[in-house]
């Protein structure tokens, strides 16, 4: 036996928390998921450990969606800042953050989107954070819109940002979708109600922050994200 | 109480796909090969629009990580994590190297095998799985293999070719890859 602790594990999800992979008002999934029951696979050092991606990835304007281009893109401007805690409370500092999203008039500047909605030379729609030792980031950026996607009929996706999240470890990896409290698009989308549960359904809505907002200059949602957390470790119990 | 997933969506290219993302070590590292392979969706067809991740050990075994309780050691030109989106045939490729073998929850080692996870439209959650390596000995005593039924074992090993392994990855269906739930 080696002369080391493994570390703890990380602990499962509570049921219903997750969206099922099979969830049929979801079209795509039909074919996607897989019919075979999941193997429980024991978490060793592989699992237990994680890319450390470093602020070398992230340049000075990637958080800022709004200064990529020459000129301003279209659209309401927000910040969106949150944290980035674990499962227990505790903040998952230096870790890398991506998003994605549409343009003001729901439009991904993405070859394969053919929603017939002006693209905005001023705006991409990517950008990167790296969170600090609080586990806060922030982002600059314009309201996404809402779009038509065919799933069912006239099927629209309520205005999301979609996040990526490495945390510390590969079992904490996560991509998850942020949405604007009160989208009226809420009840008819698959997407969002794939999570059963209501209470974690609203962990994906964003808070709007009055007293975060900038006067005469941007409005502003708060999303907190959190993770997966571990079990104690053994030196723990006994302490 | 966390964060539930959500898909990764059809359009992730915008904010995903890195330069060297598919560079788990530099070109030249010793011993580096490509993992290749097909990812395909529950009526055979290609999933266009998957994005691959890893995650591995380097080829001692180690990880360049705080948690790793023997130590983090760095190794200069392996990150050993990469990220690939599939092209148009559903393909990726991934410049790697074998990991070392890597001790196992109660400190045992496992056999050299790569994490996996498959993030695609359709997929409100990611799938992970695990590549092993074809010819390796230590495949018979790797604890995790031993829980997967032997006949569905087979798809978690990968396939030697020209320039590295194959690893094609079945969403769902008759040749349906184990996935691992943690």
């Amino acid at each position: 036996m080696p002369d080391w602790k493994p570390p703890a594990p990380y602990r499962s999800h509570a049921p219903d928390e997750q969206p099922p992979l099979e969830s049929p008002e979801y079209g795509s999934t039909r074919l996607r998921s897989p019919r075979q029951p999941l193997v429980a696979l024991p978490q060793g050092l592989t699992e237990l450990t994680g890319p450390v991606l470093g602020s070398d990835r992230v340049g000075p304007l990637d958080h800022d969606l709004t200064r990529q281009h020459d000129g301003e893109p279209q659209g309401e401007r927000i910040e969106v800042f949150g944290r980035v805690l674990d499962g227990d409370g505790r903040p998952v500092r230096d870790t890398l953050v991506e998003v994605w999203q549409t343009n003001a008039a729901g439009r991904y500047l993405h070859a394969g989107d053919r929603h017939p909605a002006p693209l905005d030379p001023n705006f991409t729609g990517a950008g990167r954070a790296m969170t600090d030792s609080e586990g806060r980031y922030r982002f600059v950026t314009i309201k996404p819109g809402a779009y038509p996607w065919r799933n069912h009929h006239n099927a629209w996706r309520p205005a999301h940002i979609h996040f990526s999240l490495f945390g510390h470890a590969f079992t904490q990896r996560l991509v998850t979708q942020m949405y604007f409290p009160n989208d009226p698009l809420f009840d008819q989308d698959p997407i969002f109600n794939s999570v059963r549960d209501p209470a974690a359904r609203q962990r994906l809505v964003a808070a709007f922050d009055l007293g975060a907002t900038t006067p005469e200059w941007s409005l502003a949602y708060r999303f907190d994200i959190v993770l997966r957390g571990r079990d104690a470790t053994p030196m723990e119990d006994e302490a | 109480m966390t964060t539930p997933s959500q898909t990764v969506g059809p359009f992730f290219a915008l904010g995903l796909p890195w330069a060297d993302g598919p560079f788990a070590v530099a070109e030249d590292f010793p011993g580096a090969f490509w993992l290749r392979g097909v990812v395909l969706d529950g009526a055979g067809e290609p999933v266009p629009d998957a994005l691959i991740e890893i995650w591995q050990a380097d080829p001692a075994g180690r990880f360049d990580h705080p948690d790793d309780p023997r130590g983090p050691v760095a190794t200069a030109g392996f990150r050993g994590f990469a990220r690939c989106p599939t092209d148009t045939d559903g393909r990726y490729a991934i410049r790697t190297v074998r990991p070392g073998p890597v001790p196992g929850p109660d400190g045992h080692l496992q056999a050299p095998h790569i994490d996996v996870s498959v993030l695609a439209r359709g997929l409100l959650d990611r799938l992970v799985t695990r590549v092993y390596f074809p010819d390796e000995a230590a495949n018979a005593d790797d604890p995790v293999l031993a829980t997967v039924d032997a006949v569905r074992r087979q798809t978690l090993i990968a396939k030697e070719t020209d320039d590295g392994i194959a690893f094609d990855i079945t969403m769902q269906g008759d040749h349906e890859t184990v996935f691992f739930t943690f």
